[in-house]
């Protein structure tokens, strides 16, 4: 039987090496059916994170041979080279807990950060907002809101390399979706918070985290969007013709 | 391992345009100093001014000044790129967009190496 040699991240944030697993090749296999198998067959204290493998929960984000991608659906065959070696280690720029697991704190405390809890317009004895699919802001939203938080995009965002500070693609999307929520009240604390030190002009526009998206959303369009709805604000502060 | 530079998500050619805009930035700020240096020359020291002008002819220093030309009009053109993708509404074709920023500073320095050969 043909075998894909895996080498596999193991160990903390303080020291990891590879480890090198042979695992059968199969006629269709993921690379989270590698990391699975080996779980399973070789060595049950291999560590990893997944849910549905079907592309909808976003906790299977690592990195194969080098760039962050969503494991359960990324095909064997489509990142096997010629030398049948695959490298897997836990998604860059966030802390490891253990082998391939990270610890997402730090991401999610940063949606958290741009405001991303909802901040409701109405109160529960008011009927709902209605939203009209065809309205502008809702298509300026369309595609944010369909984001998995599976932290590719921040994986891959140099500028979260540089500076672990920066809210990073993610939450920065969300608060983009949010600006556009007609449910959403205050929107000008969102604005008020992604305009910080940490905020959206880190943004070097280098689009990596629109190339690495799994679901194809473009966060660095919403953080260009975010640029200038903020600088529209300021504007409008400025000379007071708003509200 | 793959090597740090070579890191597969910055084989992308908008990070490439993001090094260049940088590269070329700096660059010009160090140049800068010297250029106003050179040009106060000419009220204080007009021959040494002279002589400054005399050694630029040299085929060398000419290719220099083309490279310089170029970073100018990377920064420029590169520039004017981000801002039109930070204040127009988003378009798909920021790639064509930082290739056409490319072929531009190429054309300009080497329009200007051109005309800097005829016209000494
Ligand atoms: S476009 Fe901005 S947020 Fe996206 S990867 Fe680049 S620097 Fe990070
Ligand atoms: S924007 Fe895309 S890559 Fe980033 S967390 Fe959401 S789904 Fe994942
Ligand atoms: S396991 Fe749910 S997205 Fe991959």
């Amino acid at each position: 039987m043909n075998t894909i040699t895996v080498q596999v991240s193991r160990g903390s944030e303080k020291h990891s090496e590879f480890q090198t697993f042979e695992v059968p090749e199969q006629e269709n296999q993921t690379v989270l059916d590698l990391v699975t198998y080996i779980q399973e067959y070789i060595d049950p204290t291999l560590s990893y994170r997944f849910a549905c493998r079907v592309g909808m929960c976003g906790s299977c984000g690592m990195m194969v041979n080098g760039e962050p991608r969503w494991t359960c659906r990324t095909h064997v065959k489509k990142v096997l080279g010629s030398s049948k070696t695959i490298e897997v280690g836990p998604l860059k720029n966030l802390p490891v807990i253990k082998d391939l697991v990270v610890d997402m704190d730090t991401f999610f405390d940063k949606w958290i950060a741009v405001g991303g809890v909802h901040h409701p317009s109405k109160n529960r004895h008011q009927s709902i907002e209605k939203i009209s699919e065809l309205s502008a802001e809702r298509m300026s939203a369309n595609e944010a809101v369909e984001c998995i938080n599976c932290g590719v995009c921040y994986a891959s965002c140099d500028v979260v390399s540089a500076n672990s500070d920066y809210f990073g693609p993610a939450a920065l999307n969300r608060a983009w979706s949010l600006v556009n929520d007609v449910k959403t009240k205050n929107k000008d604390s969102i604005l008020e918070a992604v305009s910080g030190n940490a905020g959206c002009h880190n943004c070097h526009s280098q689009q990596n985290c629109s190339n690495y998206c799994p679901n194809e959303l473009n966060p660095s369009a919403s953080i260009a969007s975010l640029k200038r709805t903020v600088f529209a604000s300021k504007i409008n502060n400025l000379f007071g013709n708003s509200k | 391992m793959i090597s740090y530079s070579l890191a597969p998500h910055r084989r992308n050619l908008l990070w490439s345009a993001f090094l260049i805009h940088r590269l070329s930035g700096l660059c010009l700020a160090l140049f800068l100093p010297l250029h106003f240096w050179v040009l106060s020359r000419a009220l204080h020291d007009p021959a040494a001014l002279e002589g400054f002008l005399k050694w630029t002819d040299l085929w060398y220093v000419k290719l220099g000044e083309y490279l310089l030309v170029f970073l100018l009009g990377a920064h420029f053109f590169g520039g004017l790129r981000l801002m039109a993708f930070e204040a127009l509404p988003w378009s798909n074709r920021q790639k064509t967009f930082a290739a056409l920023a490319f072929a531009l500073s190429f054309i300009s320095a080497t329009l200007f190496l051109f005309s800097a050969v005829q016209y000494g």
